[in-house]
């Protein structure tokens, strides 16, 4: 093996790994950038060792060990400076030895819940939130969050210093929240986790690997979440949507251009995540505690059931909606709705019920998606005009290339 | 422990469209006595206190040859400090739980922020956190 694929091999574990590690260290240590560097200096001393001695066979309990040292280093070394502090290091010989396993369940998980919503706090803004989620939970470099998120390195170098001054200078605390208040903040997690999905489902091409790799990310935190809270349903929803829009994403794009779920290819679907899917949709029905998340994510279980567009059980896609309009009243489900209600009593009535949603939010005639709902139904009534002018309107109001293009098409195709 | 400034600002444009008298604000005043009552119960109480209008500001500004005393505030705003409580809390968490209490309290909105530590740095809570680890 030569060098570079060794290297890149051991950094890839400590990708893997990083959040755990970091997890612990910030219990250990209380401080978000003495956990870091430890954690990088202990990626150092790996990719001098594991090449000549081997890969330990538990590399992440190897790096927490040893980041662990660094870190205890560091402060030994800062203390010996500040003799005022000397009292206050009072390690226990127990620590300075400790070998204790890298368990993956356990306490090590718990830290890894306390840094995530350490993480997502109110108190930090919503895009250092997600910045700081994906370097800290995540692994991801200040490049790579910077990339994805299509913003300058030192932009996004900067949002993630100062999230992580604020969390030091205002003393937010490393800890699951009480359980009066835990309903709220796991909300914050999972809105966090889902934008993290979205960002990369929503803008995936070809030209953004990095972007992809958001949705992987976004999957592997809901699925953190999910072993850690077994309990709450919509964290299960959350992972359930998440798989069930991933197993379609290869057949979203065709030769650069968006393909709508009527004429997407069933064959390309990935059958073993719609399996994943579906058996957590099962399990939040059971619990019968329906939340946004699972209404989502068991319309997507009602596409994904059918095999061709044909069988859709469209009545149960849009009760699901009119429960989904209950928990969330927003414009955006009632338009999702109206696709529904399209297929069940025909364009003419769907039609009505779109035009009349701009009364409940004026904004939505400048949202993409209603003039494409209108002019897909404009279409069907063979009210060609009218159709092509909506076309228009949903082309001026994306930026996503694929999404014009596949629009255009649409409107050319028109007849007269 | 982490000391925090509870900070209630007023609005000139708010306090000319309110059209409730003394009388009205009693309950107020029985609010935040209720509030204090509780900060100095859970031993949260550092130093609270109500100001008087902005229009009794005098800025000295003595960073010149000769110092110089005008009146009014120093940064013309609509925006300005009305009150405030100096907390201690153990993390924020719990400063924005006390916030919370203080906001419906007076009334207004509530800034929360912390205060310059005295030993504030990462390597004495860093020992603090590990001996605590063992301990626990």
């Amino acid at each position: 093996m030569s060098d570079a694929v060794a290297h890149a091999a051991i950094e890839r574990i400590f990708r893997e790994e990083y959040g755990r590690v970091v997890a612990s260290l910030v219990r250990r240590f209380g401080d978000i950038d003495v956990a870091e560097e430890a954690a990088g200096e202990a990626l150092l001393v790996a990719l001098e060792r594991w090449p000549v001695d081997g890969t330990p066979p538990n590399p992440g309990g190897w790096l927490t060990t040893t980041a662990a040292r660094k870190g205890i280093d560091r402060i030994r070394r800062e203390q010996q400076r500040d003799a005022k502090h000397q009292a206050s290091l009072m390690l226990n010989s127990n620590f300075w030895g400790d070998d204790t396993p890298h368990e993956p369940t356990g306490v090590v998980d718990d830290d890894r819940l306390r840094l995530v919503f350490t993480c997502c706090h109110p108190a930090l803004a919503p895009e250092a939130r997600v910045a700081l989620t994906l370097r800290l939970l995540g692994g991801l470099t200040v490049a790579e969050i910077a990339q994805a998120f299509l913003v300058p390195e030192t932009t996004m170098a900067q949002r993630i210093t100062r999230a992580k001054a604020k969390i030091k200078a205002a003393n937010i605390p490393y800890r699951v929240p009480d359980e009066a208040d835990l309903q709220e903040r796991v909300a914050a997690v999972m809105a966090v986790i889902y934008l993290v999905f979205n960002e990369g489902y929503l803008s995936s091409s070809a030209e953004h690997s990095v972007r992809e790799e958001l949705t992987a990310e976004a999957i592997r935190l809901g699925r953190v979440l999910r072993s850690l809270l077994p309990d709450v349903p919509e964290v299960a929803g959350l992972l359930a949507l998440m798989l069930l829009t991933e197993s379609r994403r290869t057949s979203r794009f065709a030769d650069g251009e968006l393909v709508p779920l009527p004429d997407q290819d069933r064959g390309g679907w990935d059958r073993a995540l719609i399996a994943e899917g579906h058996a957590l949709v099962r399990e939040c029905l059971a619990i019968g505690r329906a939340g946004h998340y699972q209404l989502l994510a068991a319309i997507n279980a009602v596409h994904t059931d059918a095999p061709t567009l044909a069988a859709t059980d469209w009545e149960q896609v849009a009760a699901l909606y009119d429960q989904l309009y209950a928990v969330t009243p927003s414009p955006i489900v009632a338009l999702n709705r109206a696709v529904a209600i399209a297929e069940l009593d025909g364009p003419e009535v769907a039609l009505a019920e779109v035009d009349r949603l701009p009364e409940l939010q004026p904004g939505l005639t400048s949202y993409h998606a209603w003039h494409v709902t209108r002019a897909e139904l404009l279409r069907r009534l063979g009210r060609s005009a009218e159709a092509r002018a909506a076309y228009d309107a949903a082309i001026a109001a994306t930026d996503n290339a694929a999404e014009r293009a596949y629009l255009t098409r649409r409107r050319n195709q028109l007849a007269g | 422990m982490t000391e925090y400034l509870l900070a209630v600002n007023g609005n000139l444009d708010e306090d000319a469209a309110d059209t409730r008298t003394m009388e009205d604000y009693q309950p107020v005043f029985e609010a935040v006595a209720q509030f204090n009552q509780n900060l100095r119960a859970e031993g949260a109480w550092v130093f609270a206190g109500g100001l008087l209008p902005v229009e009794t500001t005098t800025t000295v500004d003595n960073t010149g040859s000769a110092p110089v005393v005008t009146d009014g505030p120093f940064v013309e705003s609509k925006e300005y400090l009305g009150g405030f409580w100096v907390i201690e809390a153990p993390d924020l968490d719990a400063a924005l739980e006390w916030a919370k209490e203080g906001s419906q309290a007076c009334g207004g909105r509530v800034e929360v922020r912390p205060f310059q530590g005295e030993a504030d740095d990462a390597a004495q809570r860093a020992g603090t956190a590990a001996t605590a680890d063992i301990a626990g």
